[in-house]
């Protein structure tokens, strides 16, 4: 019997989210290389129309867990669904999406198997033929390859949202074994309620053409003038990252990564931004990023396609003058 | 209401960081700061002290260096501090940093633990939840908002892209708070003065090292990334670098 990746995946009413095809896409990426069979699971009361979606992406079988009470996540009902099940699998690595719901649960399901969990995993890297996990450090500073030691047992790695490229072609359909998972009552001790938004949102920025962001650079409140000055100049809509919204500098709707909105803008222009894994999820999709930061080892270079280390309190007023002159020449 | 807060002290955002000889870790001569989001953490555990009486203990488990985030959190009110004192803690990974932090309380009795969501340097967001499970207390992560309840507390989770869950929950449990959750006050110099005078609960790595158990994972090579792009790197002037990036969103990006 070759060994199991075991791909867990994530559904919303029915329907199975992006970041699961993502992990589906590298674990077959990892099963090309290591001969690994490829399976997956997903948790639910009723899972049906998202469990056949995810039997047509390449997977060998897909396992239906379900019962009444995992008709709302709670993490008590997952490791109890889980634990038992996984132990009688023996998977020898087990992938899910570094998501909010994952990283509720999936550190006390690895506890709860005595293993360990590498999180927030961006690739993979081989030595000799034992595959290494490669992940961001230091808010990206740097990067880590991390090993598994010869008693963890199964390996659990989470992956970053975007860090793979999920595939999209149906597949012959694998089979759907349905399990029926049995939770002690008393093993859910977390009462959630409705999922809700607090408002509706009036700004939406993923139709932005260009965006200006500001981040914890542009220092006080009173120096968003000088970013906001430039967004006029340009016609772009104004962002942030999570610390000016925190702040409340700018409302929490403008705010742009993991916990905010996603765009994808012809132009982003992030000022003073130092570029978090947290924000960076919510922008790469950006067609040109322009980086004015005057920390040359930001991780926004990492990504950026126009830097610029400079003060930006000096450059920023510049270049809307600039801009002012090319528009009023054209 | 008596609450553990876990705080861990991380490079300063700007901080230069290079990396040790071995590179398996970063040289240590750098800036330190609180991680973010364990300020708000210790925020959240001060003002619900206020609202329901009860005691703030906060930990730390580093070099003695760290004891700098426990001086700072005793100003700020905090009644008591436990420092897991000893260098091995700086780069232990998430699992055996909750294991020591968990065998360090054994004696203790707290109603809940507040950790930040996750620290700037691992980023691994576990210690809170690995926490729970050792205690076998419930968890809740990426909480904004905490309300106390008859049989417990209310909490408010962040979800992703703007929604928001309310859960009710039992004590004792285990949050990991996000930031924003509230806003940070400073020291009072009175504060200062008195945090001199506050007990601070020395542990060493002997006392728990047995129950931190092996490290089941371990950084085999710490690295700069390889860059994803191709960035052009404007140079010169204020003047001149305004000058050659309006050219580029005119020529390149086609902006204006």
């Amino acid at each position: 019997m070759p060994e199991t990746i075991l791909v867990i995946g994530e559904q919303q009413a029915g329907r199975l989210s992006r970041v699961t095809l993502e992990t589906v896409a590298a674990a077959r990426s990892l099963a090309a290389r290591t001969g690994w069979a490829v399976e997956a699971a997903l948790l639910g009361d009723h899972v049906g129309p998202a469990a056949q979606e995810l039997a047509q992406t390449g997977v060998a079988t897909v396992y239906a867990l379900q019962s009444p009470q995992l008709i709302a996540y709670t993490a008590d009902a997952y490791i109890a669904a889980l634990r038992p099940w996984i132990t009688a699998k023996q998977p020898k690595l087990i992938l899910l999406p570094h998501t909010y719901q994952v990283r509720d649960f999936a550190p006390r399901l690895a506890l709860a198997l005595e293993t360990t969990l590498i999180a927030d995993v961006t690739g993979f890297v081989y030595d000799g033929e034992r595959p290494l996990f490669t992940r961001q450090m230091f808010q990206g500073k740097f990067a880590a390859d991390v090993a598994f030691s010869d008693a963890a047992r199964p390996w659990i790695v989470t992956l970053q949202n975007g860090a793979f490229r999920a595939d999209t072609e149906n597949l012959a359909p694998a089979l759907v074994e349905t399990v029926s998972a049995e939770i002690p009552d008393d093993a859910i001790r977390i009462h959630p309620h409705e999922v809700f938004r607090e408002a509706k949102q009036a700004v939406d920025l993923s139709q932005s053409e260009v965006i200006v962001a500001v981040g914890r650079g542009i220092k006080e409140q009173k120096n968003l003038e000088i970013a906001e000055k430039l967004a006029a100049a340009l016609g772009a809509d104004i962002a942030a990252s999570r610390p000016i919204c925190d702040a409340g500098w700018l409302p929490l709707e403008r705010q742009i990564g993991s916990s905010g909105q996603s765009v994808s803008p012809k132009l982003y222009l992030a000022l003073g931004i130092s570029g978090a894994i947290q924000h960076i999820v919510g922008m790469k999709g950006a067609r040109a990023i322009l980086a004015i930061n005057k920390d040359a080892e930001a991780p926004i270079f990492e990504i950026a396609d126009i830097g610029a280390v400079a003060d930006l309190f000096e450059v920023v007023p510049a270049l809307t003058e600039e801009i002012q002159k090319l528009r009023a020449g054209a | 209401m008596n609450i553990l807060v876990c705080l861990k002290q991380v490079p300063k955002k700007d901080a230069r960081l290079a990396l040790n000889e071995a590179g398996t870790w970063i040289r240590e001569d750098v800036p330190y700061e609180v991680n973010e989001p364990d300020a708000y953490a210790l925020e959240e555990a001060l003002r619900q002290k206020e609202k329901h009486g009860g005691q703030v203990t906060v930990l730390t488990a580093g070099p003695p260096r760290a004891q700098q985030v426990l001086r700072e959190a005793l100003a700020k009110g905090a009644d008591r501090a436990i420092h897991l004192q000893d260098d091995a803690f700086a780069a232990a990974g998430p699992l055996r940093t909750a294991r020591a932090i968990a065998a360090a309380i054994t004696d203790e009795r707290f109603d809940m633990v507040f950790t930040g969501l996750q620290s700037d340097d691992f980023g691994s967001a576990q210690v809170g939840v690995l926490l729970a499970e050792l205690l076998g207390w419930p968890s809740a992560t990426i909480i904004i908002g905490i309300e106390k309840t008859e049989s417990g507390v209310r909490v408010k989770r962040e979800l992703e892209a703007g929604q928001f869950q309310l859960l009710d929950m039992p004590m004792p449990c285990v949050l990991t708070i996000q930031s924003g959750i509230n806003k940070l006050r400073y020291a009072t110099l009175m504060g200062i003065k008195q945090a001199k005078n506050k007990p601070v609960r020395q542990v060493t790595l002997l006392e728990v090292e047995s129950s931190a158990g092996e490290p089941l994972q371990q950084i085999a090579r710490l690295y700069v990334p390889m860059k994803q792009k191709q960035t052009e790197i404007v140079t010169g002037t204020p003047a001149e670098i305004a000058r050659k990036l309006a050219e580029l969103l005119r020529d390149r990006v086609r902006v204006i």
